[in-house]
């Protein structure tokens, strides 16, 4: 047991996690996954948000059992190292609106981190534009922590605080199996699905819940983070994060050129749009809102896995910002940037800039 | 006695940003670091051994841990 939580801490345990997520990202795809978004934090969570009728676009709505599996898996590695500590009461409230945010964000460019890299791996163009976005915005973030930017201790709490969200994905699961999808309907008990469009291509579900509860296991051991990769580097010079993400989207490429899934272009990328201002612009946001919250979309899944309550609101706060994102018309789509988007962005980055400038004051 | 930063309860990034704000000021000596998850172990440790310092015992305290590093 030992030999093994002392693998994924160290350098080969962080670049082989991001090495298998490369693999499986590209054969989910194969598998029946969207193009380039084999895993895609953002557009799962959106397509959650769907699925729940929270937003109504009929096109992204899917219960997606990757997501479910990365908080599950993530509780089941944290048990099982006995790491699980329910903790919470670090600004919750914050990490709402960040995780709102950062969803609005994500969804001008069209997907996280992870699907940043894995379009790129696809061979979309437009993702160095996001990529550079979100570089910029973890920039900006760490001149906040520079500054003392934090959002206060978190307290130790009741053990059923930390199972309150990977319970909420086990309902979410329950959901699905009680109202599968029925093929050629919008709606299946009390769950909506999409008859054609991203939501309604998807490995099957037992596949994508195996992969989804591998790479939250994974990850939870590894603290596998693609916000972390760059802010490490940006803040201390640190590579270890950084040779996870490389490892993925080196990999992800290598599988795509096997695979035949890399097409290479600006134009007509699959769920992309070629607005390269707002592809960056909107990763701004995204990578400042999740420094500003400490980790990535799919680091937060894994807290959240392993107890922690702050990291759950998060989640909760992507959710709903994702019903926002699509019924206020700020999500992009293949032809450009939604009707409101643009505002949208520029009001998240003032929220974070206001919270990051106010929330300074030295930690007692 | 050496100096004590405590750093329970604190995510991501800061357990790091406040021991090598420490280990910046004091240049050498005996540092104690006090962390409340294994990722904040991980990473204290990571970090101050970049810095060309030792850890010199990481001991359970409470529900978290004490991490004693330093530098000749």
């Amino acid at each position: 047991m030992t030999t093994v939580k002392n693998f994924f801490a160290t350098r080969w345990g962080i670049i082989s996690v991001g090495a298998i997520i490369g693999i499986f990202a590209p054969l989910l795809q194969k598998w029946g996954n969207p193009a380039n978004m084999g895993v895609c934090v953002a557009c799962f969570n959106r397509d959650i948000a769907g699925a729940l009728g929270l937003h109504r676009a009929a096109l992204v709505q899917y219960m997606r059992p990757e997501i479910i599996g990365f908080v599950l898996g993530a509780l089941i590695a944290a048990y099982a190292f006995k790491e699980f500590r329910a903790r919470a009461g670090s600004a919750p409230i914050v990490r709402f609106v960040l995780g709102a945010f950062a969803m609005i964000g994500a969804l001008v460019f069209l997907g996280c981190p992870w699907r940043a890299v894995l379009r790129l791996a696809g061979g979309d163009g437009n993702a160095i534009f996001g990529l550079l976005g979100l570089i910029g915005g973890i920039w900006v973030g760490t001149l906040f922590l520079k500054g003392g930017y934090n959002l206060g201790r978190s307290q130790n709490t009741h053990t059923s605080v930390g199972w309150l969200l990977p319970l909420i994905m086990l309902g979410f699961l329950v959901l699905m199996l009680i109202f599968p999808k029925v093929q050629g309907q919008e709606k299946s008990g009390v769950l909506f699905y999409s008859i054609k469009g991203p939501g309604s291509m998807h490995a099957p579900l037992i596949v994508s819940l195996a992969v989804g509860l591998l790479i939250g296991f994974l990850a939870q051991r590894s603290r596998f983070c693609t916000m972390g990769a760059i802010r490490d580097f940006v803040l201390f010079k640190q590579t270890h994060l950084l040779l996870g993400f490389i490892s993925l989207v080196v990999v992800a490429f290598i599988v795509n050129l096997i695979l035949g899934q890399f097409n290479p272009g600006f134009a007509k990328q699959p769920v992309a749009h070629s607005m390269s201002l707002w592809n960056f612009g909107g990763m701004v946001l995204a990578g400042l809102a999740f420094a500003l919250a400490g980790g990535c979309p799919g680091r937060q899944l894994f807290l959240a896995g392993e107890g922690d309550g702050d990291a759950a609101v998060f989640v909760l706060g992507m959710i709903v910002g994702a019903g926002f994102a699509h019924n206020f018309g700020l999500a992009s789509s293949p032809d450009g940037v939604g009707t409101y988007g643009i505002p949208a962005v520029i009001i998240g980055l003032l929220t974070c800039l206001f919270i990051g400038f106010t929330m300074r004051k030295e930690v007692a | 006695m050496s100096k004590i930063v405590d750093a329970r309860g604190l995510s991501c990034p800061q357990p790091v940003l406040l021991a090598l704000n420490e280990i910046k000021k004091i240049n050498k000596g005996e540092l104690v670091i006090l962390v409340d998850t294994d990722t904040s172990k991980e990473n204290v440790s990571r970090a101050a051994t970049t810095q060309g310092w030792q850890v010199k015992s990481v001991d359970p305290e409470g529900i978290g841990y004490r991490i004693t590093v330093s530098k000749e």
